[in-house]
Formats: structure tokens, C-alpha cells, sequence
């Protein structure tokens, strides 16, 4: 197991790419200083940024002891392993990831798990924007995999999810699955505005307070149970919408009955 | 600095010598003789092959096209981006590189000559902004002139030769090289939300069809005595069955004498060669299409080659990217530049186990390998249309390997694979036909005559790779092949050495080269000429040329029209 501690703050952004259990994996402690890093615009090392340590235990972990809210790109592409970082992290954290673990103590900023192929994130405090979220101008999202946020997350989560689960136990922020076309989102409170806006497949369940729906979203049904994973069922009764009816979508979603009493006039329509 | 290349493998077709081992010398930028071995500094190229410097006849590179492309594509340039260096800028990019990083790569892979072959003359001044800033290489670009009203309302008329004067005028106020047609007919058309579908189809308010446009530039273009033949992206483009319409359009070009020379050139004819009757249906019109070409001596072209890769489509040929647009549903940018031209771009990825983009792969490939005659076919992806022009080495190594070739083939969707005749084609490139797919035939269409070749009186552009023709055999050995192509082992540009194994050591500023034509009559912008900017354009009159300090290296070439 690797343990890096921030030695330095720094007021420019990092990019830390290397900072992967793939990368470092069979190097030795010196190899693993020597890593290149980009403060700002200037070529760096690891141990410029932080105190690496090296545990007797061979696994393939490792684990950050302090926040790191500037640094990019932790666990850039990862397929193995472990990450845990006790503290803040930045941007781009998980990014194209297709195996592994990441657990965060702390809060994560935009594009969290961004274009994410498989593994799972676990983030303890608030995720930022973005989450999940391809770089924008691409149509590439979340392919696989699975995040787990115990906070609330900012606005533009989910876009262009092709599948995987994400779990929120928090609010979520406006344009959640925004041109979602497949996978499952719960999200454990209230949700934003313009909620699954041009959505063509996969669900959406919210069992909290839905801030408005979108018109062309169409009701279905009251159900009154929502798989979510194999041993994972939200309980309702839940408004069954279907859409985004304007890209001729079928996507659904499931908003709570009970949270939710300005959605009664929709049920005259089932 | 003289420059003394010593003892490599040269292959220059233009002067027919294939793989001897000679010097090469440069003076002042240009190929001489000799020089004097103690004065000189020396590139020992013993083991090495020596190409004369690369020369693209087609790649959109700059202008407003290109650089909306930029705009619309923020994940293009995320993927791949370039740090600055003690001697570079920093850029990024993947299919629509930035000016710099432009310049770099295709010197790194031994270009030294580029031609940007779409400017819609109301943007001129916009490409030749962007064209001072690619540096590394000598530019030139083709103004689009098929469905300019000026054009379109002489040949009405049937007065040709006001037409060329008018054309000639235009080449001038543009820095243009050459005549560029694109879906003539099709884009006045667009203008009103219709195309034309065949080449006798009437272009709306004009009275004409697109083969008077076609037949009418191909005249003028000779009355001008132009460098180039005219540069042409045929009707239907992109649409199964259109290679009946290509067909056609070649054989109407036959009543025009040649004397054995080229007078037209059909740009990406890979998206020009589709057979059947829809997507279903379709399949590779390649062997029509080759077989009318080995027949004619007419014609030249260029493949269009696809690459499988994310990439971004651009073209002047409005309707054809909304066809794409409701097909790929993508992210749609639509134009119609005033009385000129239109304009369209969409970003396209080609997949492998697409049947459509599988087959498509395989015609590009089966014309270049139909063609006997390599001074007919040049290497090009349509950059970035088929794919990045970082490809190149690709695509070289599968006309060069058969083995390349089915290593790719065997990983296509399996209708692909019935449909497609690579199987039966065992022709594979040697070096000396490589320099004439990517320079020498290029040059010699163009009408360049310093560059291409490495004779005497030449430019001194060499690019130098890192491949033994007497040690390695690159139908076997692709992979070393494609590395040596991907980064030249040098490029030498006017007597300066550019690149050192696939690194930038100095960088250059390149010309831009332009026609300025001599017609016995000018063209006089008199009042009518005014009055017509004021009524139909934007702009006026007075802001509409390229005026010469728009150009940083302006290097015009003088002709002498016959009209």
C-alpha cells in the first residue's frame, strides 16, 4: 500500500494523472517519486507535492491523508485496486475508470467518475457538477459502473448515461440525466429543476420533492415498489412518468406520492 | 548553409529514380548539382530512404469552416493536447488541430507543401489570416467558385470568356490557386432547402444544370491556362448509387480535348463510389469506377480514405451534412455563405463493425489498388472528413501490405467483409509508387513545378525516413513501416533542417502561394460590380479582396491567360 500525505499547498491546479494503482504497480518507492505531475505550467514530481510512504502490505492501495482540492485527475483511467482519500479532492477524480474502488472522505468537484466504463465510487461528503458527466461537447457518458454520493450533488450529473447505477442520498441539482439514454439513478432526497430533460431510456427514481416536471413528460401508473439493483428496492408508491416524449424517449420516471402532493392533478390522466 | 544529403536511397519518380543511391544538394533553399562536402553541413542518410519533401493536394486545414469545427468540438481538443516546447507553441487537437500544432505534425511526418482546398471567397480573408499562422509549410487554397453567381449568371449567358475573366479577377482578389467545384448546382439549390440530384437536374432561378457548370469551368479553366485542373466533389456525394452520377460526370467531361492531359480532378472519390440503391443495399462501386479511369486519361483523383476514429466532417456541400445530420442525429452546424456557397459540419465517428463505414474502408482502398496507373491516385483522408491527416502512415501501410491490410480487414462486421473485393487484390505498393501517391503525383497535378521531385532547380524540400529498402521489406514488416512514416527521420525545408527523428528542431515560416492571372481584358470594378456587393452581400465592395499585406509570404505565380 502507498500512503501520500500533502506536504505543500499549492494556489495553481495540479494535474496528477499518475496518481493510479495502475501506474503504480511494480514500482518501487523511488520510481513512484520520480512521477511526473504538472503544477500549474511546470513539469514537477510526485515528491515535490507529496510524502510517499510504503507499507509492508503488498496490495495495490492507495491512500491520500489530507485534501488535495487542487489536484486533477486522480485515478485517471484506473482498472484495479484501491483509492481512498481522506479529505477534499478536485476535478476529473475517476475519470474513463473501468475497474477498481475509489472511496473519498470528503467532498469531490466537477466530473466525478466522468465517461466512467465500470469500478465504483464512493464519495462520504458532496460531489460537485458534472458527476458522471462527459467533458463538455462530448457524447460519451457513463458506460458502466457505479457511484455512490451520501451528499447532496450539483447541477448536470448524469448526462448522456449509458448505463450503471448511481446512488444519491442527498439533493441533487438541476438537469440531472440530461440526455440520459440508459441506467438507474436514485436520488434519496429532492431533486432539481429540468429533471431527466431529453431522456430516451433507464430510470430515474426521486423520493424526495421534484422541484417541476418537465410538460413533455407523460404519467403512466402508481407503483408501488422500484428495483434499483438486485437487493436494492425503493419503496413508493411512486408516479410513473414516461419520456422525454420530444426525442420520442422511453425513458421513466418514478417520483414519490407521498413527497410529492402538486403532482395529484396527473392522476385524473392514468 | 549548404546542405549535403549523403548516400541515401532516393526515390524521386518525377525524374524516374527509384531507390539509387545518391547526394543530394542544397543551396540557398534549392536542389543544385553539387556542393562542396568541407563548407556544407552533411545529413548522412546512408541506410535511410530520401523522399523529395510531402506534398497534400487536399486537406481542410483553415478558414471559417475549420475553425467553427474548432468551436463546436471542445472534446476533440481535450483528448489531445500538445505542451508548449522550447521551440513550439503549445496547440491541441485531434481532428481539427490548431494552426500550430497543424504545422508540426505534418512536418514530423515529412510534408513540407499542403493545399487547403475549400475557401468560400467572402472568408478568404479569414483563411489566409489562419494560413500566415500554420508554420512549416508552403500553403495554397482553391477558392469555391461552382455556385458562385457570377459564374452561374455567365455561363446563363453562354459567355465563357467573360466567365473566365471573371474567374481570373476572382483568383486574384482571393489568393486562390485553383477552381474549386463543390456539388455545383447543389448549393444555390440549398439556399432554398432543395440539392440537385443529377447532373441534369436545374439549378433553381439560373435555367442551368450542373453539367454546363461542370463543362463551363473545365473551359475556362484551359482558357486561363491554370496550373491546375479543376478540383471537383461531384454531385450526390455520400448517397448510395452515386457513383452512376460520378460516372456521368466523368464522361461528360470527355467532349472537352485534353492532349492526354488530366482536366479534372474528383476530389474524396471514395465518398463518390457507392453502389446500390440504399443503405441496405449498398456496396462498393469501386471497379465501375476504376475501370472507366484506367480507360481515360482525363481524370485524376484522390482516395477520401476512412480511418476508423472519432473524427469531424466538413465540407462546403450544405445538403449532404444535413443527409449525415439525420442520419447521425449528432450535433449539426448548417450555413449558406450569401451568393457563393453553402457550408455544413458534424462530428462522425467510424466504427469497425458498422457495416456502412466497413464498406466504405474498402473502397477507398479498392480504388487506390484498381488504379494501374499511380499518376492518377493520390493518398488523402479528406482531412478531416475520413480521418486525421496523423493517419497517413496508416493508410500507406495498407496499400503498401497485403498483410496490413487483412490484419484490419479480418476485425470488419462480417457483411463488410462479403461485400468487398480486398480479398482478391494482391497488389502491394512499392516505395517508388508511395513518393508518387504522396507527393510527386500530387505536385504534378497541381502544376507545381519546384516541388514534388528532387532534380535540379527544385525546391529544396527533402523528407528523409528511417527504413532500409535493401534490408526490410515493408509488406511484411508494416509496423516498422508505419513507425518510420509516422516521424521522419528528417525534413528538410528550403535547405533548413525542420525535424530530427519526429522532433521539431527550428521552425520556419511557409509561402503562400496564389495565381495572378493576366486576361487580356481585365475586369474593372466599375459601379454595376459595386452596386451588385451592395444589393446581394453583406459587405461591401471596398472590404472584400485580399489585399497583399493580408499575406505574410506571398509568393504568386504569373500566368499568361488565352483570353
Amino acid at each position: 500500500m502507498i500512503v501520500l500525505t500533502p506536504i505543500k499547498k499549492s494556489q495553481y491546479p495540479i494535474i496528477a494523472q499518475c496518481i493510479s494503482p495502475d501506474v503504480f504497480k511494480e514500482k518501487t518507492k523511488e520510481e513512484i517519486a520520480n512521477l511526473t505531475i504538472w503544477i500549474g505550467n511546470k513539469k514537477r514530481q510526485l515528491s515535490d507535492l507529496f510524502k510517499i510512504d510504503k507499507t509492508s502490505d503488498d496490495t495495490l492501495n492507495i491512500t491520500i491523508n489530507g485534501d488535495v482540492e487542487k489536484v486533477k485527475r486522480i485515478g485517471w483511467g484506473m482498472t484495479q485496486g484501491e483509492i481512498i482519500i481522506n479529505g477534499n479532492t478536485g476535478m476529473h477524480l475517476g475519470k474513463k475508470m473501468s475497474g477498481g474502488k475509489i472511496v473519498v472522505n470528503g467532498n469531490t468537484e466537477g466530473w466525478t467518475g466522468s465517461q466512467m466504463k465500470g469500478g465504483l465510487i464512493e464519495i462520504r461528503g458532496d460531489a460537485g457538477d458534472y458527476l458522471g458527466s462527459p467533458y463538455r461537447g462530448s457524447t460519451v457518458g457513463m458506460k458502466k459502473g457505479k457511484i455512490i454520493v451520501h451528499g447532496n450533488v450539483g447541477s448536470d450529473a448524469a448526462v448522456f448515461m449509458k448505463s450503471g447505477v448511481i446512488k444519491i442520498h442527498g439533493n441533487a441539482g438541476p438537469f440531472m440525466g440530461f440526455r440520459k439514454t440508459g441506467g438507474v439513478i436514485h436520488i434519496g432526497k429532492d431533486a432539481g429543476t429540468r429533471l431527466g430533460a431529453c431522456m430516451t431510456g433507464g430510470k430515474i427514481v426521486v423520493s424526495g420533492k421534484l422541484e417541476n416536471i418537465m410538460p413533455t413528460f407523460t404519467i403512466e401508473r402508481i407503483k408501488k415498489k422500484v428495483k434499483i439493483e438486485a437487493d436494492d428496492k425503493a419503496v413508493g408508491p411512486f408516479y410513473v412518468f414516461l419520456g422525454d416524449l420530444a426525442e420520442s424517449g422511453k425513458g421513466k420516471l418514478f417520483v414519490s406520492k407521498e413527497k410529492n402532493p402538486q403532482l395529484s392533478t396527473y392522476e385524473r390522466f392514468i | 548553409m549548404d546542405l549535403l544529403i549523403k548516400n541515401g536511397f532516393v526515390f524521386d519518380p518525377l525524374n524516374e529514380i527509384n531507390g539509387e543511391k545518391m547526394d543530394i544538394a542544397i543551396r540557398n533553399g534549392k536542389i543544385v548539382k553539387s556542393v562542396p562536402d568541407r563548407t556544407s553541413k552533411i545529413i548522412d542518410a546512408s541506410g535511410l530512404t530520401v523522399f523529395p519533401g510531402g506534398v497534400d493536394i487536399h486537406t481542410h486545414i483553415a478558414g471559417a469552416e475549420v475553425n467553427t469545427g474548432r468551436m463546436v468540438r471542445p472534446e476533440d481538443h481535450e483528448k489531445d493536447f500538445v505542451r508548449k516546447t522550447a521551440i513550439t507553441r503549445s496547440g491541441v487537437g485531434y481532428s481539427i488541430p490548431s494552426t500550430f500544432t497543424t504545422g508540426y505534425r505534418y512536418s514530423q511526418m515529412g510534408y513540407t507543401t499542403v493545399m487547403n482546398p475549400s475557401m468560400a471567397p467572402l472568408e478568404a480573408k479569414h483563411t489566409h489570416e489562419e494560413l500566415n499562422d500554420i508554420p512549416m509549410l508552403d500553403k495554397a487554397t482553391y477558392p469555391l467558385l461552382g455556385d458562385w453567381w457570377f459564374v452561374l449568371e455567365n455561363i446563363q449567358k453562354g459567355d465563357l470568356e467573360e466567365c473566365a475573366r471573371y474567374v481570373a479577377w476572382m483568383l486574384g482578389i482571393t489568393k486562390g490557386y485553383a477552381i474549386k467545384i463543390v456539388n455545383p448546382g447543389g448549393l444555390e439549390s440549398w439556399g432554398f432547402g432543395r440539392n440537385v440530384h443529377s447532373i441534369d437536374d436545374q439549378v433553381p432561378n439560373f435555367c442551368i444544370t450542373p453539367r454546363e457548370i461542370i463543362c463551363g469551368l473545365a473551359k475556362v479553366n484551359k482558357m486561363l491556362n491554370l496550373p491546375h485542373t479543376i478540383h471537383l466533389h461531384t454531385n450526390n456525394l455520400g448517397i448510395p448509387g452515386n457513383c452512376s452520377t460520378t460516372l456521368e460526370t466523368m464522361k461528360c467531361l470527355e467532349s472537352i480535348p485534353n492532349d492526354g492531359k488530366p482536366i479534372a480532378h474528383i476530389t474524396h472519390l471514395q465518398f463518390s463510389s457507392f453502389a446500390g440503391e440504399d443503405w441496405g443495399s449498398f456496396h462498393s462501386g469501386a471497379e465501375e469506377i476504376t475501370k472507366y479511369i484506367n480507360n481515360h486519361d482525363h481524370i485524376t483523383f484522390d482516395m477520401g480514405q476512412i480511418i476508423f476514429t472519432d473524427t469531424t466532417t466538413m465540407t462546403a456541400d450544405g445538403p449532404f451534412e444535413y443527409t449525415l445530420y439525420q442520419l447521425s442525429g449528432h450535433k449539426w452546424v448548417n450555413s449558406d455563405v450569401e451568393t457563393e456557397t453553402s457550408g455544413g459540419i458534424i462530428p462522425f465517428h467510424y466504427k469497425r463493425k458498422n457495416p456502412v463505414n466497413a464498406i466504405q474502408w474498402s473502397i477507398g482502398l479498392e480504388l487506390a489498388l484498381l488504379t494501374k496507373n499511380p499518376w492518377k491516385v493520390f493518398m488523402t483522408t479528406d482531412h478531416p472528413n475520413a480521418g486525421p491527416f496523423t493517419a497517413y502512415p496508416k493508410i500507406l501501410a495498407w496499400l503498401a501490405s497485403k498483410k496490413a491490410r487483412e490484419a484490419t480487414f479480418k476485425r470488419l462486421h462480417k457483411k463488410a467483409q462479403r461485400r468487398s473485393l480486398l480479398p482478391s487484390i494482391s497488389r502491394e505498393l512499392s516505395l517508388y509508387d508511395l513518393a508518387i501517391v504522396t507527393r510527386a503525383g500530387h505536385a504534378k497535378a497541381l502544376g507545381l513545378k519546384e516541388k514534388g521531385h528532387l532534380g535540379v532547380g527544385a525546391d529544396g524540400d527533402v523528407a528523409i525516413f528511417n527504413i532500409n529498402p535493401e534490408e526490410v521489406d515493408i509488406a511484411n514488416k508494416y509496423k516498422t513501416f508505419r513507425r518510420a512514416f509516422s516521424n521522419a527521420a528528417y525534413t528538410v525545408k528550403a535547405g533548413k533542417v525542420l525535424v530530427k527523428d519526429g522532433e521539431v528542431l527550428q521552425t520556419a515560416a511557409g509561402k503562400t502561394i496564389w495565381l495572378d492571372v493576366k486576361t487580356s481584358n481585365q475586369i474593372e470594378v466599375n459601379e454595376e460590380i459595386k452596386n451588385k456587393f451592395r444589393t446581394y452581400w453583406t459587405v461591401e465592395y471596398e472590404n472584400y479582396p485580399v489585399t497583399d499585406h493580408y499575406i505574410k509570404n506571398s509568393s504568386p505565380i504569373k500566368i499568361k491567360a488565352d483570353v
